[in-house]
């Protein structure tokens, strides 16, 4: 059964179509790699899952349904934007928020949610956070407290929104980690998006590429070619490989790497975009 | 001391406002909406010294300008990019129009300095029906949103995918706050408000991370600075928002200096 079928779907932010007439499906179980170019739709693609933005054209379909805002099937970990500085809520009550965060009234938790989270704690490693106040945490433990959320509750897909940004080399190797093995334990299917591709190669079935309007839904061997990328970067690409890496090359330069730089500025100002509908 | 009627009256005013204001601050605080507390509050002394004006008690023109500011505030708050300018230059403007009140209704000015610094010694039985019915108010109101709030505060982009109405939330929550300065206001004035309704609950959030706790600590101390600046007050013929305010300060500056010295051991 696909999880996410999109049918010949446009996305469009403010006057900008994001994707045009793209069509694809994820199977059951997959670990998709989410990449391409800033701006590309990542996290656009995964505002349309989970029913926060409209397509202007075509079908989204999620377990065959179209998406709905507050579906409990779908796990979501936003990329970190928003983070209060001096935020003096430990780790256990930070991520108790989300639980029926929805709901009115006050908050109250019965026996099976305090369960809930201890066990999702205990599977991403993060029982030690639970008691430390978010203000005390390196971005490496927050992330990790966050993928402990989006567990919660049991999800059947996963939508993780560029979790790797801003950890270091030896993080980002214990998130993947810890999202490969509980996924596949629990045969969740992942969408998960990055700058960099070879991270996750080991991990990745399948990668979906996107960029210039259009997503490519392949192999990594049948996606991460000059001809496909060339077309989703607009400009002439070179793929090379190296020692069980991947470059991605555009006139000698490493495409990945200096996306990232950009990052935190571009991404700043699609989330401003967001809000104005 | 509580021979007289004017300290009973003055420590039911205080306790009722000190509570109310302990527990909405705490999600002024955790929001980092603190500013905007401020900012409603200068906006109130426009209202109040308005409603002198056209022959209405203050705290009715109070109410009614905090309230619209603390709507429109929330409705516009995600349009804003910069929302510390737009309020301060709001804030600057109220203040301006505060003046321009007085200035046409001369025989008020001599309530400005209660509307400013506030005047809890003078407050009646009818003020303490009023303010315990706004205080019941504003606590249903918070209790009735707070689930949503607290997601809406930690998480926002996670609290929209999951269904909560962010605009609807952060304005509900303003309007409540609206209600609270007001309320605040009668007892140590529109410039002090912070006294109680950011120094608790900011002092709390040094002193425990967990949720009901903090709410717990915020009040009390809310409470106890109110009740010990009126006893303060009362032997040492101090202006009482002077001695919630000096109170405050230092619960504040001494959890801030305990938290870094025992933080490691409190996690």
């Amino acid at each position: 059964m696909s999880v996410v079928t999109l049918d010949h779907v446009t996305l469009r932010l403010g006057n900008r179509a994001v994707l045009s007439d793209v069509s694809f499906g994820i199977e059951a179980g997959e670990f998709i790699g989410v990449l391409g170019p800033n701006g590309a739709g990542k996290t656009t693609l995964m505002r349309a899952i989970l029913g926060l933005l409209l397509p202007e054209g075509g079908s989204v379909k999620v377990f065959g349904h179209i998406p709905h805002r507050g579906n409990p099937a779908i796990g979501y970990l936003p990329q970190l934007r928003t983070v209060l500085p001096d935020l003096r809520v430990r780790g256990r009550d930070f991520i108790a928020s989300s639980l029926n965060g929805e709901r009115w009234g006050l908050p109250s938790f019965s026996q099976h949610d305090r369960g809930m989270i201890e066990e999702t704690l205990d599977a991403v490693g993060a029982r030690d956070l639970a008691a430390r106040p978010l203000s005390e945490m390196s971005g490496g433990e927050r992330q990790r407290l966050l993928l402990a959320q989006a567990l919660i509750g049991a999800p059947k897909l996963l939508l993780l929104d560029e979790p790797l940004i801003s950890l270091d080399a030896r993080h980002q190797e214990v998130v993947i980690d810890v999202v490969r093995k509980v996924c596949r334990e629990r045969k969740i299917t992942v969408l998960f998006s990055a700058h960099e591709l070879n991270q996750l190669l080991g991990t990745l079935d399948r990668v979906l590429y996107l960029g210039n309007g259009q997503a490519v839904l392949g192999t990594v061997d049948e996606v991460v070619t000059a001809p496909v990328l060339s077309r989703l970067y607009g400009t002439d690409i070179q793929v090379l490989r190296a020692a069980g890496h991947i470059f991605v090359m555009s006139r000698g330069r490493d495409v990945e790497r200096t996306d990232h730089l950009h990052d935190h500025h571009h991404h700043g100002h699609e989330h401003g975009h967001h809000h104005h509908h | 001391m509580f021979a007289y009627e004017f300290m009973t009256n003055a420590f039911a005013a205080a306790g009722i406002v000190a509570v109310v204001s302990g527990l909405v601050g705490y999600f002024l605080v955790m929001r980092g909406q603190t500013f905007a507390g401020h900012a409603l509050s200068h906006i109130g002394f426009a209202g109040a010294t308005g409603a002198g004006l056209i022959g209405l008690a203050p705290l009715w023109g109070l109410l009614a300008f905090t309230l619209a500011a603390g709507i429109v505030m929330g409705a516009l708050s995600e349009r804003i990019s910069n929302r510390d300018v737009a309020i301060g230059v709001v804030l600057a403007l109220a203040l301006g129009f505060g003046l321009l009140f007085l200035h046409y209704y001369t025989s008020f000015a001599t309530q400005a300095t209660a509307l400013l610094f506030g005047n809890v010694l003078a407050v009646d039985h009818t003020m303490i029906a009023t303010l315990a019915m706004l205080g019941v108010i504003t606590l249903a109101a918070l209790a009735a949103i707070m689930r949503p709030l607290i997601f809406a505060s930690l998480q926002p982009e996670l609290a929209e995918a999951k269904g909560v109405p962010l605009r609807f939330v952060s304005t509900a929550f303003l309007a409540i706050v609206a209600v609270a300065v007001s309320a605040c206001a009668q007892i140590v004035g529109v410039l002090l408000v912070f006294t109680l309704m950011v120094g608790p609950p900011a002092a709390a959030q040094r002193v425990t991370t967990g949720l009901w706790s903090g709410l717990f600590v915020s009040a009390a101390l809310a409470l106890a600075e109110a009740w010990l600046g009126l006893t303060m007050a009362f032997y040492t013929d101090w202006p009482v928002s002077f001695c919630i305010a000096l109170l405050s300060a230092l619960a504040y500056f001494a959890t801030l200096s305990a938290g870094t010295s025992h933080a490691h051991a409190a996690g």
